[in-house]
C-alpha cells in the first residue's frame, strides 16, 4: 500500500521523483480516511511553491483537507482529469489519481522525508494514539 | 460537533457496527458509523434500492397522565390535539423567542400517553426543559436508555420489513406508526424517515436490536439493501431539506425564519414561544432559511460567509454535493430580500467568492 520508491510527508502527501521532477499526490492512508472524494482543487503550471505549502484543496463529501507539497520548486505538470473524475483519488491514488509535477528546487529536502518504511511506523504510531 | 466530557455513548449496536467494518466517529457525544463502504454508494443505495441506519443514539420521551396533551401543547408549535391514535407529526421544542430548544416528532399512543423523539445531542437539555415547564398531571419519562432505534430507508423498505413482521405495512400511512411484533418481539414501526424516502423507523428494547439488524440485513441484502452510516444520512436529508439541529436550526433561529411555518399552529392557543412567533409572522422575519445551488465550481459547507454584490447577507448552515443530483447545494440564513427563488449571491470559499442561487425545496422529492 505504500510503494518503496516514493518519499512520504507527515500531512499524507508522496512525491516520485523522476529525473529533476517530482510528481506529487496523497496516500493510501489519505484517500481512506478522506472517504469519497468529490472535488480537488489544484494550483496553475507557473506556481512556485515552498516546501510544505499547501498547493490545494482535497475536498471528501464531509471533510475539507488542505494539499502540502513536499518539495520546493515550480508546478511544471497539473493532473487536469481530477476536474471532472475526482473519484481517481480514491480508486489510483498512486496512479491516475496524482496532482502536480514539480521542478525540483532542493534536492537536499527530499532527505527530510520519510521513507516507505518509516511512513508505515508513522501510521501506526498515529493510529495507537 | 462538539463532544462533551468523558467517554463517548455507545448504541446497542456500537459492536455489531466495529465486527462489520463501519468508519466511527464522535458525533454529539456518542461513537457513530459514519460510513460502511462509502457515502455516496450508501446514499444511491437508499435512492435506488434500501439503506439500514442505527440511529439508536436518537432520545425519546414519553408523556403519560391525563394532562400529557396540555403539557405538549404548551410546550411545542405544533397543534397535538389534532393528532390520531397511531399518527405522528414533526413539530418544534420552542423558547419563549419563537427558537428552537430542539425538533422532534411526536407520537400519539392514546388520549393520556404520547411519545417524542428528539436529538441525541440535546436529549439531557429537552428533558430538563420539558420537566421545568410542564404542570400538572403528567409524568415525563426518559426512555432513551431503553430504546434502539432502526431506520430502514428507501423504496424497497416495505419489501423488506414485511419479511420480518405480522404487521400489514400497507396499512401504515406516512406519518403513521403502528404497534406489533418484528421477528417475534415487540416493536413500534414508525412510517417516518430523515431521508426524503417512503421506509419505516422501528423502536425496539436494546437487547433485540442487533438480531433485527442482522435479520434485517439478510432479508434485504439480495434487494440492494446496504447498511449506512451517519454521513449518507446527512446527504439524504439535505437532498430532502430536513433541517438538522445545531446547523440549520437553533435557539437563535426562530421557526418563522427556518421557513417552517407548516409546524406553526398560531391558532391551536397559548404556547412558549407563541407571542414572539406571532409578532414575528404579522411583522414579517427579516432573514430566512433558503436552500442554494452552487452555479460556479465548489462546495458550500457550514459556517462559509454569503456575499451579495461583495456585501455579507448571511451564512451558510448546511452544505455538500448532492450525489442523487449531481450537484453541490446548500442551505442558509439569508437577509429576506435576497431570499426569492432565482436570486444568485456569492459563497466565499477560501477567501473566493463562488456563485450560487436560491432554488425551490426540496432539492429531492421522491415519485408517490
Amino acid at each position: 500500500m505504500y510503494p518503496a520508491d516514493l518519499k512520504y510527508t507527515k500531512e499524507h502527501e508522496w512525491i516520485k521523483v523522476e529525473g529533476d521532477r517530482g510528481r506529487v499526490g496523497i496516500t493510501h492512508h489519505a484517500q481512506s480516511a478522506l472517504g469519497d472524494v468529490v472535488f480537488v482543487e489544484l494550483p496553475r503550471v507557473g506556481r512556485r511553491l515552498k516546501q510544505m505549502e499547501t498547493f490545494g484543496v482535497v475536498e471528501s463529501v464531509k471533510a475539507v483537507s488542505d494539499l502540502y507539497c513536499p518539495a520546493s520548486g515550480e508546478v511544471v505538470e497539473v493532473n487536469t482529469a481530477l476536474e471532472g473524475k475526482p473519484e481517481l483519488v480514491n480508486k489510483d491514488c498512486y496512479g491516475a489519481g496524482w496532482m502536480i509535477v514539480v521542478k525540483i528546487a532542493e534536492p537536499k529536502e527530499l532527505n527530510t522525508l520519510m521513507d516507505a518504511q518509516a511512513y508505515e511506523a508513522y501510521l501506526a504510531a498515529e493510529g495507537s494514539h | 460537533m462538539s463532544s462533551p466530557e468523558g467517554p463517548l455513548k455507545q448504541t446497542p449496536l456500537n459492536a455489531v457496527h466495529r465486527q462489520m467494518g463501519a468508519k466511527m466517529v464522535p458525533f454529539g457525544g456518542w461513537d457513530m458509523p459514519v460510513q460502511y463502504r462509502g457515502i455516496l454508494e450508501e446514499h444511491r443505495a437508499v435512492r435506488g434500492a434500501a439503506g439500514l441506519f442505527d440511529v439508536s443514539h436518537m432520545g425519546e420521551v414519553e408523556f403519560r397522565g391525563p394532562a400529557a396533551l396540555e403539557a405538549l401543547q404548551r410546550l411545542t408549535s405544533n397543534d397535538a390535539s389534532r393528532l390520531q391514535v397511531g399518527q405522528v407529526h414533526y413539530s418544534a421544542l420552542t423558547t419563549e423567542a419563537g427558537t428552537f430548544v430542539d425538533d422532534l416528532t411526536v407520537y400519539k399512543f392514546a388520549d393520556d400517553r404520547y411519545m417524542v423523539t428528539v436529538n441525541a445531542s440535546n436529549i439531557e437539555k429537552d428533558v430538563a426543559w420539558m420537566r421545568g415547564h410542564t404542570r400538572g398531571h403528567v409524568e415525563v419519562r426518559d426512555l432513551s436508555d431503553e430504546t434502539a432505534l432502526l431506520a430502514l430507508q428507501g423504496p424497497r423498505a416495505a419489501e423488506i420489513l414485511q419479511k420480518l413482521t405480522p404487521l400489514d405495512l400497507s396499512a401504515i400511512k406516512y406519518y403513521w406508526f403502528a404497534q406489533g411484533k418484528v421477528l417475534g418481539q415487540d416493536a413500534v414501526v414508525s412510517r417516518t424517515g430523515y431521508t426524503g424516502e417512503d421506509g419505516f423507523e422501528i423502536y425496539v428494547k436494546p437487547q433485540h436490536a442487533a438480531r433485527l439488524w442482522n435479520a434485517l440485513l439478510e432479508a434485504g441484502r439480495p434487494l440492494g439493501l446496504l447498511p449506512c452510516g451517519l454521513g449518507a444520512r446527512d446527504t439524504l436529508r439535505l437532498e430532502a431539506k430536513m433541517a438538522l439541529y445545531g446547523n440549520d436550526i437553533d435557539d437563535q433561529h426562530t421557526v418563522l425564519e427556518a421557513d417552517l411555518g407548516w409546524i406553526l399552529k398560531l391558532e391551536k392557543g397559548e404556547f412558549i414561544g407563541r407571542d414572539a412567533l406571532a409578532r414575528q409572522k404579522a411583522e414579517g422575519v427579516r432573514r430566512k432559511l433558503v436552500g442554494f445551488e452552487m452555479i460556479g465550481r465548489g462546495i458550500a459547507r457550514s459556517h462559509y460567509p454569503i456575499l451579495k454584490d461583495g456585501r455579507p447577507i448571511g451564512q451558510v448552515t448546511s452544505g455538500s454535493p448532492a450525489p442523487w443530483l449531481g450537484k453541490n447545494i446548500g442551505l442558509g440564513y439569508v437577509a429576506v430580500e435576497h431570499s426569492a427563488i432565482g436570486t444568485e449571491f456569492d459563497v466565499v470559499i477560501r477567501d473566493q467568492p463562488v456563485r450560487a442561487r436560491v432554488v425551490q425545496t426540496p432539492f429531492y422529492k421522491r415519485k408517490r
